[in-house]
């Protein structure tokens, strides 16, 4: 079984490759076939390695086995999370290609397949990072992942916008993955190794932590940090994820910066977490105050967005603050609480940019404002917004909450109290898009001084639609079912967290299933939620911008300068959180 | 300047260069000895007669590496088709002939075909010296282009029928990938260099898959580079604003 | 070997990335944003090559030498760092192509008058 796993990669680059190489002659329908068929197939072939992955298994690309323990190969690891986030990405991808059924107008002239290709190499870039157990690997995976998704979301050439998102993206996150190869150099001049677990043994066989592990620790997590979008390492995702097309956002914000946090838990895992590495209080001490600051930030950006899908892009950074911290804390509990989380998020948020993506294509807006009331028509959309939104809040039974409590439950104290205000703020922000634009409630809100509006967008699809399409309805519509099943389903989260324990966490084994104060801390989130969206819209003074926020948004500036040496400042902050034990060993 | 900027620069770029020059201090000696990679590397490669040791690590050792990045090329590739597109307000104008001094044209034309030759050789000696198919791939890519400079825009568009080279692109990725998956399906593993006999060392024909691999890395390589050039000669010479909506242009 | 060239090379490394890093963050032309990108890249060449030295080590090619004659230098840092070029080359044809378009929509590449996505 364990040879199949090149697969993942393998299937979808064949997939792309080979219609582009028949692209000047094949019609349209066959290639969007096609898609669905390899990526489906790979989601499929995914889930049965999923199902077979206990106990974990490990292939030697090349069939380079290891000779007294080592080997001049890669490894691929075939274990929980790593099959997991693969057939996360892969179902989603499908999702996706299902979405966007002949979405474009027009395809580049004689490149019908251009749009299905690039979807499955980016397809197969996120199952080989995800499946990656060699760092140089990961990292050739990550630039793939990243080279696809720069050009996605660059996409729609005629929008100003859309390009300048999209270089801000690629120079923000091909700075941030070379930091991570200096890293990578460092390790390999200590070690001599590349696979991540030989370089964690290197590590150990050397001794204490000293400034090269710190060093290398630091640009390694740039990296993955950067594409995880953690503060100060994010502001080029809101301007990235406003502007790519719907689709691609559904990829980029429910699954893409997922991994770049999956990356993280990994690499510590791996290579720090042993003697030789980062000891475990300097680690949590790192990820929780990133990991508070990103979810602080990312939900107070959130609430004062009015450009729809930039809102839902501040609402991805508010919850990968949140995981951060259920992974900073280092138990069991909290792994699997963030493993839940991660895969009902990612079914709830793109279920929202789904719908948001509709908004777009019939109006030629997503601004909260001038849709205020406009898509009273679009019953369905609207209903499953406001579910989406009770999703992100994580209401029992969603997938969201039910990973939310375990994760609650492990973090403690305070952090518990962040878990509630962050999930309810950015609920409620959509809650209130769902009043305004769906419903038409309250007055048309005043116009700020420093912001992005949605208006003046153009459509993804061939001119405004007049109806909306069937496959537009259903995709949002299954993909909120995920999000349910995933907490509903009975065993789903002891499974999830059996497979997860058993790649990680030390060897302890935890069990995730609904408690009382669980689900009371979920019901409060969404009431909480509720209630700020009610008042935005009854009272909308009460909760306008106040001065504090004023400099927050403007550091958002959209100048990329700013944006790098922003990314500096992460790598001294991260190197001075994870100073002490350095200094202590 | 923006103030902020500066602060925020000269506080991260200090923190960075403080953990790197600390980092430097804990490096082992430049030119040291211990490479243990390296020297089993070496061994692996020489066990399965490929002289160009960088050559066996690349498609042989490491070859999943060098799938992902062959992958990276075609991404590339598809993406500047997509992002270099032409857009509903641009139109094509057929480039116009160009005068090129006599010596210039004789000498690019004398050397266009010795560079393509090159390019092949080096393509095809991977496994032996120095080269291999990302490195003769782009002199074979380039070699084209001496059309451009030695006769015209023009020229350079018949001998290359952009369509065969993306087809050549994306089928060369295929091959790769095909490649490997044979290795699958003989029971050994994915990209698995087992198929084939390893011959005699320091000849064209040694090292199993190798030259294969090498083979399919400078198809792509030359067809990817020429696509690339290709649209951004194009943007240059070729796609025009139709609207002009700059003043003053 | 004196004690400085023991970590000068990589010291070389750092001090393009940081260059580099410089001047990304206070670049006023995209184009020159993206050859700065380019330099930072080099420095990780630049720090792999060091890296895999070997004192008196030569190419790992064994076409014309006898293998044990005489030492090599790292052969795996030689192919990560041919990966990395390949990857740089693209990273930087796509960003090219960005930076293209946004002269076209935006009739201008100076990061500081682009600021459409803001707040």
């Amino acid at each position: 079984m364990h040879h199949l796993l090149p697969l993942l990669v393998a299937v979808p680059l064949l997939g792309a490759a080979l219609p582009a190489a028949a692209g000047r002659r094949l019609p349209r329908a066959a290639v969007e076939i096609t898609g669905f068929v390899v990526s489906g197939g790979t989601g499929a072939l995914a889930l049965l390695l999923l199902l077979n992955s206990t106990p974990p298994m490990t292939e030697w690309v090349g069939g380079w086995l290891p000779v007294g323990g080592q080997s001049v190969g890669i490894v691929v690891l075939g274990d929980g999370p790593a099959l997991g986030m693969a057939t996360l990405a892969s179902l989603l991808t499908l999702a996706a290609l299902a979405y966007s059924w002949r979405y474009f107008d027009a395809p580049p002239h004689g490149h019908t397949g251009a749009f299905t290709a690039l979807m499955l190499l980016f397809q197969g870039a996120m199952c080989g990072f995800a499946l990656a157990g060699d760092l140089f690997n990961a990292f050739v995976f990550f630039e793939l992942m990243s080279v696809v998704a720069y050009a996605l979301t660059g996409y729609r050439i005629d929008e100003a916008r859309a390009v300048q998102g999209a270089l801000t993206f690629g120079v923000v996150n091909s700075l941030g993955a070379y930091a991570m190869l200096m890293g990578i150099a460092l390790l390999y001049a200590r070690t001599g190794e590349l696979g991540m677990s030989a370089i964690g043994r290197g590590l150990d066989a050397h001794g204490g932590p000293d400034a090269l592990v710190l060093a290398s620790f630091v640009l390694v997590m740039t990296g993955l940090l950067v594409k995880a979008a953690t503060v100060p390492f994010h502001f080029w995702l809101p301007d990235a994820h406003a502007v790519a097309p719907t689709p691609v956002c559904m990829l980029l914000s429910g699954v893409m910066v997922e991994l770049g946090v999956y990356g993280a838990w990994r690499v510590y895992g791996t290579v720090f977490a042993g003697p030789g590495g980062i000891p475990a209080a300097d680690l949590t001490r790192a990820l929780v105050t990133l990991g508070i600051l990103t979810a602080a930030v990312g939900a107070v950006m959130c609430w004062y967005q009015r450009h729809i899908k930039r809102l839902l892009a501040y609402s991805t950074i508010a919850h990968t603050g949140l995981f951060l911290v259920g992974l900073g804390v280092l138990t069991p509990e909290g792994d699997d609480g963030i493993a839940l989380y991660v895969v009902g998020h990612a079914a709830v948020k793109a279920a929202l940019f789904a719908c948001a993506g509709v908004l777009l294509d019939r109006f030629g807006s997503v601004d909260e404002h001038a849709l205020h009331g406009r898509a009273r028509s679009l019953r369905a959309t609207g209903v499953m917004f406001a579910i989406g939104a009770l999703g992100l809040a994580g209401l029992p039974p969603f997938g969201t909450g039910l990973g939310k409590s375990v994760a609650e439950e492990a973090a403690g104290g305070p952090l518990t109290v962040g878990y509630v205000l962050v999930s309810a703020i950015t609920a409620g922000a959509v809650l209130r898009v769902t009043a305004r634009v769906f419903l038409g409630l309250g007055p048309r809100p005043e116009d700020a001084e420093y912001e992005t509006s949605g208006s003046g967008e153009e459509p993804e699809t061939g001119g405004l639609l007049r109806r909306v399409p069937d496959t537009m309805t259903t995709v949002p519509a299954v993909l909120l079912a995920a999000a349910l099943a995933v907490g509903v389903a009975p065993g789903f989260g002891d499974l999830v967290a059996r497979s997860v324990n058993e790649a990680g966490s030390g060897g302890a084994h935890a069990s995730a299933h609904w408690t009382a104060p669980g689900v009371l801390l979920g019901l409060a989130a969404t009431a909480l939620a509720v209630i700020l969206a009610a008042l935005a819209v009854t009272r909308p003074t009460w909760l306008a911008a106040p001065s504090w926020a004023a400099p927050l948004r403007r550091l958002q500036s959209g100048h990329v300068g700013d944006y790098v040496a922003w990314l500096l400042v992460g790598t001294t902050l991260l190197g001075a959180l994870a100073l002490p034990g350095v200094l202590g060993g | 300047m923006n103030r902020l900027r500066l602060w925020l620069l000269a506080v991260g770029g200090t923190g960075l260069a403080a953990l790197l020059v600390a980092a430097c201090l804990d490096l082992p000696r430049f030119g040291g000895r211990s490479h243990p990679y390296g020297d089993r590397a070496v061994h692996a490669s020489l066990r399965r007669h490929i002289a160009n040791t960088i050559a066996s690590v690349n498609f042989d050792q490491r070859a999943y590496d060098t799938l992902g990045e062959m992958s990276i090329l075609f991404a590339a590739v598809l993406g500047c088709v997509v992002l270099l597109r032409q857009t509903r307000d641009e139109h094509r104008a057929p480039p116009e002939p160009a005068e090129v001094a006599r010596p210039v044209r004789r000498y690019a034309l004398l050397v266009l075909p010795v560079a393509l030759v090159t390019g092949l050789y080096v393509i095809a000696h991977g496994q032996l010296s120095p080269g291999g198919g990302f490195q003769g791939g782009v002199v074979a890519a380039t070699a084209l282009h001496l059309l451009y400079l030695g006769a015209d825009y023009g020229a350079l568009e018949r001998v290359r029928p952009l369509g065969v080279y993306e087809t050549t692109d994306a089928l060369a990725v295929s091959s790769y990938v095909v490649l490997g998956l044979a290795g699958l399906l003989a029971g050994t593993a994915f990209l698995a260099n087992t198929l084939l006999p390893y011959g005699t060392f320091n000849t064209l024909s040694s090292g199993g898959t190798v030259p294969l691999l090498n083979a399919a890395v400078g198809m792509e390589v030359a067809g990817a580079a020429t696509v690339l050039l290709a649209h951004f000669l194009d943007q240059a010479v070729e796609i025009e604003d139709a609207t002009e909506e700059e003043p003053g242009k | 070997m004196s004690h400085a060239m023991d970590v000068l090379p990589y010291l070389v490394a750092a001090y393009v990335f940081l260059t580099g890093c410089y001047g990304l963050a206070t670049s006023r032309h995209l184009i020159h944003a993206v050859g700065c990108l380019a330099v930072c890249q080099s420095a990780t060449y630049i720090l792999l090559l060091a890296v895999g030295y070997r004192a008196g080590g030569t190419a790992p090619v064994f076409s014309d030498i006898e293998p044990g004659s005489r030492p090599v230098v790292d052969p795996v840092v030689q192919a990560l760092t041919l990966t990395d070029i390949v990857v740089g080359a693209t990273v930087t044809a796509l960003l090219l192509a960005l930076v293209l378009q946004i002269a076209k929509r935006h009739g201008t590449v100076d990061p500081d008058e682009l600021r459409e996505l803001r707040g």
